[in-house]
């Protein structure tokens, strides 16, 4: 079984991760049909990246049924990216969140705040208990992500904000010559917003290879199918014209996630998208799709949820 | 007093007038199911356009319509349609006198969950400063109708503010509702509150606790902000001598400023203001304990009377 810890990803130089790819590729392919066998480094110590991922969904299940609004579907649908992120791939140390070498992270769809919050607290940024005060008057956690929360790199919830936020993000890093990758998830829905595009010229026009956006294609905005809405096809198109590299991923899957990784982090001279195909409301039969977009569990519904994720 | 949705009336509103008048067009930017339009988009599928979570670009397509003889009605989140839409309401729309209307919902602090990303409460003092704009603040969801009713009766650029969820019903099938005439909802001599939105039923609140102190207070439902009432301010200010208003807004730039602008003018009078102190919002599970922690109270009102006839 392999280990990885904080980090370890992103500390080898291009050559190097090409090889850490291959490590994960073997050790993974003989045993594991996945990367959720993996022990990962959290709060409560090792555990198997897919117990993590399996007790994270229900923390987000019980978080938005306790503070009785919030987009349970958005959450459920972008934790594995989230998850595999802070888990395996990102630099970072949850007892230092203003580390200046850290890896940063624009959650631009920030009404998937929940997902983002159980995540940081599994990683050790604040106690778990805060978990159950979300939404709650004069609590840590907002209803959208604050850059006041500690772990969390920028303030959202208003879409098609958070690329721009991370391209200025990742220049300065350009600028100082430092090493860290920075992170933007988009909702579809939010590819809407004509800012995301005009982030997605500028950061193709300067070459940002230290930038990676990751696409939550989960098929749905809140009133509807994308497709019907304002069609975004052929999305990975329109990146590449812009002069990204586009990768597909299987968004709920850990391993496609990490291998859709490793080669944005091999990518130079240009800006990487990964096109994550996901579901929302994912890990829950009855909340996949659109159903539960901004629906709130009840106890039965939330009893049953947490049952089909034991 | 008994709660009603501005929202839910306004979108059965919406589809009586779409019966009604055919160059309505209604234009959503993916909260549909939230601003209670999808009550029009079921009726009138064609004349509904969902441009996506596109709020500027939704703006500029109003204006086109607009331009080419429809009447669209453009309706979003206060913060999002507002603030990022302001200059496309500016440049797109009131610059060329469109006949459009702008309907930002969630407005000030009842989108309470969501947290100071949706909290809206610059949005009276943004549409105030754009020459040709109109300025409508129903305190409930009956008085919202009718601004709707009034803002298609004018021909020109209007912005009609409100709020989510369910609040006090004021007004009952009598309403009399013109836009830019003030409405005295109560009668009294010691000094006046003139409020609008969520604080209208605040201050009518705050009136029945100063009874009990042996303070007879007027309130004053000024529910346009633009154009202003100002023959009912100067006449109230005569009359009472001591003004104080109220409004879930910034203190910088809504109606307080405007009344204070008012009076300052014409008929310098001791006034106070109740609204959002230049601070941001924040989260809670409940709207009136949102509204209480920043002051927004029928208590806070009744401070402010107390205090402005001690500087009569
Ligand atoms: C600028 C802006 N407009 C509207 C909203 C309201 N809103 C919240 S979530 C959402 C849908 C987002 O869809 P998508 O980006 O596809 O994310 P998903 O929920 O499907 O993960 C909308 C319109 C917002 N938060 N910000």
């Amino acid at each position: 079984m392999n280990l990885i810890t904080y980090g370890e990803a992103s500390d080898f130089s291009g050559v190097e991760l090409t090889e850490l790819g291959r490590f994960i590729t073997d050790l993974t392919a003989g045993e594991e049909p996945s990367l959720l066998g993996t022990m990962v480094q959290t709060t409560a110590g090792l555990k198997p990246l897919g117990s993590v991922l399996k007790g994270l969904r229900q923390r987000v299940l019980r978080m938005v049924a306790e503070a009785g609004s919030g987009h349970l579907g958005a959450s459920l649908s972008v934790i594995d990216v989230l998850t595999v992120l802070y888990f395996v791939r990102m630099r970072h140390d949850p007892s230092n969140p203003d580390w200046e070498g850290r890896d940063r992270l624009v959650l631009s769809k920030g009404h998937a705040a929940p997902a983002l919050y159980a995540v940081l607290a599994e990683a050790g940024y604040f106690p778990p208990g805060e978990l159950n005060s979300l939404r709650k008057l004069g609590g840590l956690l907002q209803g959208h992500p604050e850059n006041t929360i500690p772990g969390v790199d920028a303030s959202t919830g208003s879409l098609g904000q958070g690329l721009s936020i991370a391209v200025g993000m990742a220049l300065a890093a350009k600028m100082d010559e430092a090493t860290h990758k920075v992170y933007a998830i988009i909702g579809d829905g939010e590819l809407n917003e004509g800012q995301i595009w005009e982030a997605a010229l500028t950061a193709g026009h300067h070459g940002l290879d230290n930038l990676v956006a990751v696409v939550d294609r989960n098929q749905f905005q809140l009133t509807g199918r994308t497709e019907e809405t304002k069609a975004l096809e052929p999305i990975g198109e329109k990146w590449r014209s812009f002069g990204w590299e586009v990768i597909e991923a299987d968004g709920n899957d850990p391993s496609s996630i990490l291998d859709a990784l490793d080669v944005c982090a091999l990518t130079e001279g240009k800006p990487s998208v990964i096109i994550a195909s996901t579901t929302k409301g994912k890990g829950v039969s009855f909340m996949e799709g659109n159903k539960f977009s901004k629906a709130v569990p009840d106890a039965s519904e939330l009893a049953r949820a947490l049952a089909e994720l034991a | 007093m008994e709660q009603s949705s501005q929202l839910e009336s306004f979108g059965r509103a919406l589809v009586e007038l779409g019966r009604e008048r055919e160059d309505i067009v209604v234009l959503d930017p993916d909260v549909a199911s939230s601003t209670k339009t999808t009550y029009f988009a079921e009726s009138f599928p064609s004349r509904f356009v969902r441009v996506g979570i596109s709020e500027q670009d939704m703006l500029g397509i109003a204006s086109g319509l607009a331009a080419a003889g429809k009447t669209p009605i453009a309706v979003g989140f206060a913060m999002f349609i507002i603030g990022r839409g302001w200059e496309q309401i500016a440049n797109s729309i009131a610059r060329q006198r469109l006949d459009a209307k702008i309907v930002g919902t969630h407005a000030g602090l009842s989108p309470h969950a969501d947290g100071e990303s949706h909290q809206m409460y610059g949005d009276v003092a943004l549409m105030r400063t754009i020459p040709n704009m109109r300025v409508v603040v129903p305190g409930d969801a009956p008085s919202a109708v009718e601004a709707l009713r009034a803002a298609l009766e004018y021909r020109g650029p209007v912005y009609i503010r409100l709020m989510r969820g369910s609040t006090p019903t004021i007004y009952g099938e009598d309403i009399e509702f013109e836009m830019g005439r003030a409405n005295v909802l109560r009668e009294g001599s010691d000094a006046t509150v003139i409020a609008n939105g969520i604080m209208l039923s605040r201050a009518l609140t705050a009136a029945e606790k100063l009874i009990g102190e042996g303070i007879d207070v007027r309130v004053i439902d000024m529910h346009t902000v633009k154009p202003l009432d100002t023959g009912a301010i100067e006449k109230t200010a005569k009359e009472t001598g001591a003004i104080v208003t109220a409004e879930e807004h910034s203190i910088i730039g809504g109606l307080g400023s405007a009344v204070a602008e008012t009076l300052a003018e014409t008929a310098p009078t001791p006034m106070e203001r109740i609204g959002i102190r230049d601070r941001f919002g924040e989260s809670s599970r409940s709207y009136p304990e949102l509204l209480a922690h920043v002051g927004l109270t029928p208590e806070a009102i009744a401070e402010a009377v107390h205090r402005v006839i001690e500087r009569r």
